[in-house]
């Protein structure tokens, strides 16, 4: 699948009017960025298991101005270097997102760090126990109002 | 077969690998669930040596936390302060001069060998032979007085800046390393004799621990692993960065997806490093190490950018936002380790105890790179 049809195809999973991008690889260190909602996450992630990509990260940002929390995908194709990166932005009050574990289970894992260090719920996830954090930590440090 | 052999087949025990175990190297935990010798079930539980890196990212300068990169991929240090400063070069858009570039990838290239050197040592101990460690450790400590000699450190380098890196290499680093590699050269055939055609070594690790390259991209296995199961992915060749594109050298890949295949990578790797250490020494330009007007303050536009090296353990990344103060809003460090030990769990199963742990050994794990 060539860049500029996986953008068409991305393109019918994002919000109307929703930004889509093709980013200067050398400036951003990714091909295309592209915004879904919460709920299109496990669709982009089955597209682009379907295109060969691998799951490097996924990376919470917490906007508390905003009341938001960003969760960005970044996803690469080992024979080019392309790099997508999917975004998702969800409520910082009751923060959840379906899981992408079934389609990568190397996802399990970082959204258990995820759900350690900013408190999303991975919806459908099979094991939310902390991972990083002690096994009765109820605090989440990445959030912006825990002081440290 | 009696009820009562029936029972005995089916019963499972859980053993605890760790937290302090030798296999483990570091503060790693396995639960396992066994059949016997046979490993049903092993759930690794990390975090032991977690120290939250990422949020000291985020409350101090960026500047302030260049010496917490050397500290958690302590064995090859200087990848991880490579990726650091090369995302925060590329959001502020620094330029680097050409030495400094050619000084990183020598320096880099280095720790890659000692990295490697280390794993063969402790690999063999794994699996039960002592001797190759001191041969390998008597090795990696000529890297290490080499580094030492313009770094200041042995381990723990604090010697990329943004911009360049803070220490000019002189005559006497040059003609060391020059005088390392024609040394190293000739000591790799005693390694192969010593190990790759030992017949101990090859009945351990010939056929075991397969990790398939499919498993790999599931799981976002990367490095010598990955190598190691067939897929040429060098983020060096890939996804090239630095002086990279202007040298020489091959991606050893092995079709096996075993234990063998991951160490025959690595043997490959120190000699395709030599090879870039000598092309980089020849090519080595004059010029300034540190590029002019960085401020000393730094304070990157907004917006986030995401960069990659190939450590020695496999894809280094930096995802990196800026709010266009002096502080990163946030600092993600997305380690190999953590991605390499991910697919354990799927890869052991069904394995002999004394095998999984070959597996273990063969996936090159440094714990506080995971638990960060």
């Amino acid at each position: 699948m060539t860049l500029s049809e996986l953008k068409t195809q991305l393109a019918s999973l994002a919000e109307p009017g929703a930004l889509i991008s093709e980013t200067d690889h050398a400036k951003r260190g990714t091909d295309l960025d592209v915004t879904v909602s919460a709920g299109k996450v496990v669709a982009a992630a089955e597209l682009l298991d379907t295109a060969r990509y691998t799951l490097e990260a996924i990376t919470g940002v917490d906007w508390i101005a905003e009341k938001q929390i960003e969760l960005v995908y970044d996803y690469t194709l080992w024979e080019s270097g392309v790099r997508v990166a999917v975004r998702s932005r969800i409520s910082r009050e009751n923060p959840a997102i379906p899981t992408i574990s079934a389609i990568f289970p190397g996802a399990n894992w970082h959204e258990r760090e995820t759900r350690d260090f900013f408190g999303v719920d991975f919806t459908g996830h099979p094991d939310m126990s902390p991972l990083l954090l002690p096994e009765d930590a109820t605090f989440h440090p990445l959030r912006k109002d825990f002081g440290a | 077969m009696s009820i009562e052999a029936q029972t005995i087949h089916r019963e499972t025990f859980v053993l605890n690998l760790g937290p302090q175990h030798p296999a483990t190297h570091g503060v790693l935990r396995i639960k396992l669930t066994m059949n016997g010798e046979y490993v049903e079930d092993a759930d690794p539980v990390i975090g032991y040596g977690h120290r939250m890196q990422e949020k000291m990212g985020e409350n101090r300068t960026y500047a302030k936390f260049l010496p917490n990169t050397a500290r958690m991929d302590y064995v090859a240090a200087l990848f991880n302060t490579h990726g650091y400063v090369c995302a925060v070069e590329r959001l502020a858009g620094i330029t680097v001069p050409d030495r400094a570039e050619y000084i990183r990838v020598i320096t880099a290239e280095l720790n890659r060998i000692a990295s490697h050197l280390l794993w063969v040592g402790a690999f063999l101990i794994d699996l039960g032979g002592f001797t190759p460690l001191l041969y390998t450790f008597d090795d990696r400590e000529q890297i290490l007085d080499l580094l030492e000699s313009i770094t200041g450190a042995r381990l723990t380098f604090c010697y990329y800046r943004f911009g360049g890196v803070c220490n000019d290499i002189d005559e006497q680093f040059i003609s060391g390393t020059r005088a390392f590699i024609a040394r190293l050269h000739s000591r790799m055939p005693m390694y192969h004799a010593l190990i790759t055609q030992n017949i101990i070594f090859r009945k351990r690790c010939e056929g075991i621990g397969p990790i398939p390259a499919e498993t790999c991209r599931k799981y976002g296995g990367s490095g010598p692993v990955l190598r190691g199961s067939g897929v040429s992915y060098d983020v060096r060749k890939n996804e090239p960065y630095s002086i990279y594109p202007r040298l020489d050298f091959n991606i050893p890949v092995y079709q096996e997806c075993d234990c063998t295949a991951r160490y025959k990578v690595r043997m490959d790797e120190m000699v395709e490093s030599m090879r870039i250490i000598e092309q980089s020494l020849d090519q080595l330009p004059a010029g300034p190490v540190m590029a002019e007007k960085v401020p000393k303050l730094l304070k990157p536009p907004k917006g986030d950018c995401y960069f990659n090296v190939e450590s020695a353990r496999g894809v280094f990344g930096v995802r990196l936002v800026s709010d266009g103060t002096d502080k990163a809003y946030r600092l993600k460090l997305r380690s190999p380790c953590f991605s390499n030990l991910s697919l354990f769990r799927d890869c052991s199963r069904g394995m002999l105890m004394a095998d999984a742990l070959a597996l273990l050994g063969s996936l090159d794990l440094v714990i506080p790179d995971i638990d960060r």
